[in-house]
């Protein structure tokens, strides 16, 4: 008895092995996000995403080095720093070259460190970071590394975008700041500022405040100041329930000015918002999915929804990331060699999906790409979001925003 | 002049929320000596079920507003009889242990059903308007329909209470439980009763508070700690300390966050000179800190000062 199990095992082990030997073997992605506790949705969400691009924007095409396939490989990382690095090390113990994470600019800051130093300490086997979401611009300034790339606008580029656009309305006198007091509440209200000042002198700052992030019972008393100030547009960084919270108590204290926002969308709010938050909510961001850019946009958001009815697109940069990287794979020839597919994405032009250029620039690998204002609304939307009728609408559009913005970032290149 | 009374009217609204979750908890606090964790997670389950039975089942507001609750005083009378009863024997640890455990057990019910993100539980569209404006900002007739339905449940709980046989039952439990037991009434009973109606009473205030505060598995972890704060402040056992007190933290919350004081001015006041690079400063913090942001502390400073100076409570009877 006992001899057949072993004799079994065995032979299951060969199949196995001989399985994976029969394939060219993967390139991997390592997707390291929260997949439980309170940000799972965000995280699974990206999961869905990536897995998704991975298939169909490279898989379906042919692959990559002609015939090898991506695959997606998810960590969790319980939204912790610490667990983060751990699972970074399984990752890179697995023989992974790619990491992928966006969730957090905490961990994304970890992230890119240990990186850095790992690379240093073992030339044969280095790894590069892709950092699809985090927008801490200190990642791609005085943090900034060789494996480090970001396909986000970093928070000063949306920021300098925003008020861009804000600047071309005569309507805004008065702009309210609120966030959530922790450092990216206060990086947006700073940015704000700066480029308010540059931009339009004219516009008084009414309000400047950060409020105790995750705590607040009830924004109402918020909600009566920024009514109260006579402002015409209120400016937050705010996410999560924090953001449905201040924009529906703004909203029905009366407020019907535009509620400038980065976050106020899917996972819930977008819903939850309803028809309370049309003409209100905007949103700056990059890659947009309404109007759909091309029949070719339009038929991957179909295939995606048709896949994760759940899901949305709410990271349009993810389907960049992957192209760009397959690019640069194959331009590389060698899916080992990262110090090559590096130099590949540095300065990397690319025709997004979203439509566009996208320029990685070499100075801080910093994505340079369109960004959008975007409405909250049910008019015009193709594809909505939450499985609600209201969607994101493009609004205008800043291009190649932020294109010679400085840096502060001096890298060591291999 | 406008914003002052914008305000009052906004934290009678949140002090009057709070009193229907407090009610509840001071009335089984002070009759079973439990301290149920659990309390606020009632709240959550009443603003679940509304939006199960509003928007999902398409009832309408007024459904979810009188079934939800009804299902919530059920499901805490039989946790009651079938749960808590049985913990009860072994000491008050175990049933501590207990609520605290419901209540984890809840919210991860609530998130396995109705997931993770915020659900879509909004205001009916016959109250979703402004009925009055003060100044700039309009008053949703919303929030003077949460007035109202408070008011009228505290109107109900007092005569209930001072009024009936069993409310005096209930008053005489809460001081003398030991009496009341040796002469023939079914405690058990009427602990079952309290514990279903404060669970209820919970489950109201979930079912108005989850259109105006947002209905997501975080909402009884946001509120909960501050319910046991507001018990404390009014007394075990006092229906109109619970009043006071909720009131009093609402309008202490809602003035704190409305009003951008910088303790700046106390500091130039007493005659300090502002450093030029503030970041160097020994007193940084209290340099920038504006009364907003300490705001949700407050109230747990009041408790504290309550326990020291009062231990009673506002107007309770029996040391805290």
């Amino acid at each position: 008895m006992r001899k057949s199990i072993k004799l079994g095992v065995s032979a299951a082990l060969a199949v196995a092995i001989t399985a994976t030997a029969g394939f060219a073997e993967n390139i991997k992605i390592a997707f390291i996000d929260p997949l439980s506790g309170p940000f799972a949705t965000t995280g699974t969400n990206g999961l869905a995403e990536w897995t998704f691009a991975a298939d169909e924007l490279v898989n379906k095409q042919g692959g990559v080095l002609g015939g090898t396939n991506f695959e997606v490989v998810a960590f969790d990382n319980k939204m912790s720093g610490k667990e983060s690095l751990v699972q970074l090390q399984v990752a890179i113990d697995q023989g992974i070259r790619f990491i992928a994470q966006g969730n957090s600019s905490g961990i994304a800051g970890a992230i890119t460190e240990a990186v850095n130093k790992h690379n240093r300490r073992n030339p044969d086997d280095r790894v590069l970071f892709i950092n699809y979401s985090a927008v801490d611009p200190a990642l791609t300034n005085d943090n900034c590394n060789f494996w480090h790339f970001r396909f986000d606008a970093n928070a000063d580029i949306k920021m300098d975008a925003l008020t861009d656009v804000m600047a071309q309305d005569d309507g805004i006198e008065k702009v309210y700041l609120i966030g959530q007091d922790y450092s990216f509440g206060k990086a947006v209200a700073a940015a704000a500022v700066r480029d308010l000042g540059n931009k339009r002198p004219d516009v008084e700052i009414v309000g400047n405040e950060l409020h105790p992030i995750g705590k607040v019972k009830d924004f109402t008393p918020y909600a009566r100041k920024i009514v109260a100030s006579g402002a015409n547009a209120v400016i937050t960084g705010n996410w999560g329930s924090d953001m449905v919270g201040l924009g529906k108590a703004i909203i029905d204290s009366g407020f019907d000015g535009p509620i400038y926002t980065y976050y106020a969308a899917s996972n819930g709010i977008t819903r939850t918002f309803g028809a309370d938050g049309k003409g209100t909510i905007r949103l700056v961001a990059e890659g947009a999915i309404n109007p759909p850019a091309s029949d070719r946009a339009a038929a991957y958001v179909e295939a995606f929804e048709a896949k994760y009815p759940d899901h949305d697109i709410s990271q349009a940069r993810i389907a960049n990331a992957v192209e760009m990287l397959a690019k640069a794979i194959d331009e590389a020839g060698s899916a080992d060699d990262v110090v090559k597919i590096a130099y590949a994405l540095e300065g990397m032009e690319h025709d997004s999906i979203w439509g566009g250029k996208l320029y990685m620039r070499p100075q801080d690998h910093q994505m340079i790409q369109n960004v959008h204002i975007q409405q909250h609304t049910d008019d015009g939307v193709t594809f909505p979001l939450d499985n609600s009728e209201y969607g994101l609408v493009v609004e205008s559009t800043v291009e190649m925003a932020a294109m010679d913005s400085p840096t502060t970032c001096k890298m060591d290149k291999p | 002049m406008d914003l002052f009374f914008v305000n009052i009217i906004d934290g009678l609204v949140f002090g009057l929320l709070l009193f229907m979750l407090s009610s509840g908890l001071t009335l089984i606090f002070s009759m079973m000596g439990v301290l149920n964790f659990a309390h606020a997670s009632f709240y959550m389950l009443g603003a679940y079920f509304a939006y199960q039975i509003s928007t999902v089942l398409g009832l309408g507001f007024l459904a979810g507003l009188i079934v939800a609750p009804i299902i919530v005083g059920i499901a805490g009378a039989g946790i009651e009889r079938y749960g808590l009863r049985r913990v009860h024997q072994y000491g008050h640890v175990p049933e501590l242990i207990f609520t605290f455990g419901l209540a984890l057990l809840v919210q991860e019910v609530v998130k396995l059903f109705w997931g993770q993100n915020q659900v879509p539980y909004a205001e009916p569209a016959w109250l979703d308007f402004a009925l009055f404006n003060i100044g700039e900002n309009s008053i949703e007739a919303y929030k003077v329909f949460m007035i109202l339905i408070s008011m009228l449940i505290f109107g109900g709980l007092l005569y209930i209470l001072t009024k009936t046989r069993i409310g005096m039952i209930i008053q005489a439990a809460l001081s003398y439980p030991k009496t009341v037991e040796a002469l023939g009434h079914n405690v058990p009973m009427v602990f079952m009763g309290v514990f279903g109606v404060g669970t209820a009473l919970a489950g109201v205030a979930g079912v108005i508070a989850g259109p105006a505060l947002g209905t997501f598995p975080g909402m009884a972890f946001t509120l909960g700690s501050i319910v046991f704060v507001t018990i404390v402040v009014g007394g075990l056992g006092s229906l109109w300390g619970a009043l006071a007190a909720s009131l009093l933290i609402g309008w202490i919350t809602t003035f704190a966050a409305a009003y951008n004081f910088e303790f700046k001015t106390i500091l130039l006041a007493l005659g300090m000179e502002e450093p030029a690079l503030i970041w160097d400063s020994k007193l940084r913090d209290l340099w920038t800190l504006t009364l907003p942001q300490i705001g949700p502390i407050l109230p747990y400073v009041l408790m504290v000062a309550i326990l020291v100076f009062r231990p009673q409570g506002l107007m309770g009877k029996r040391e805290a």
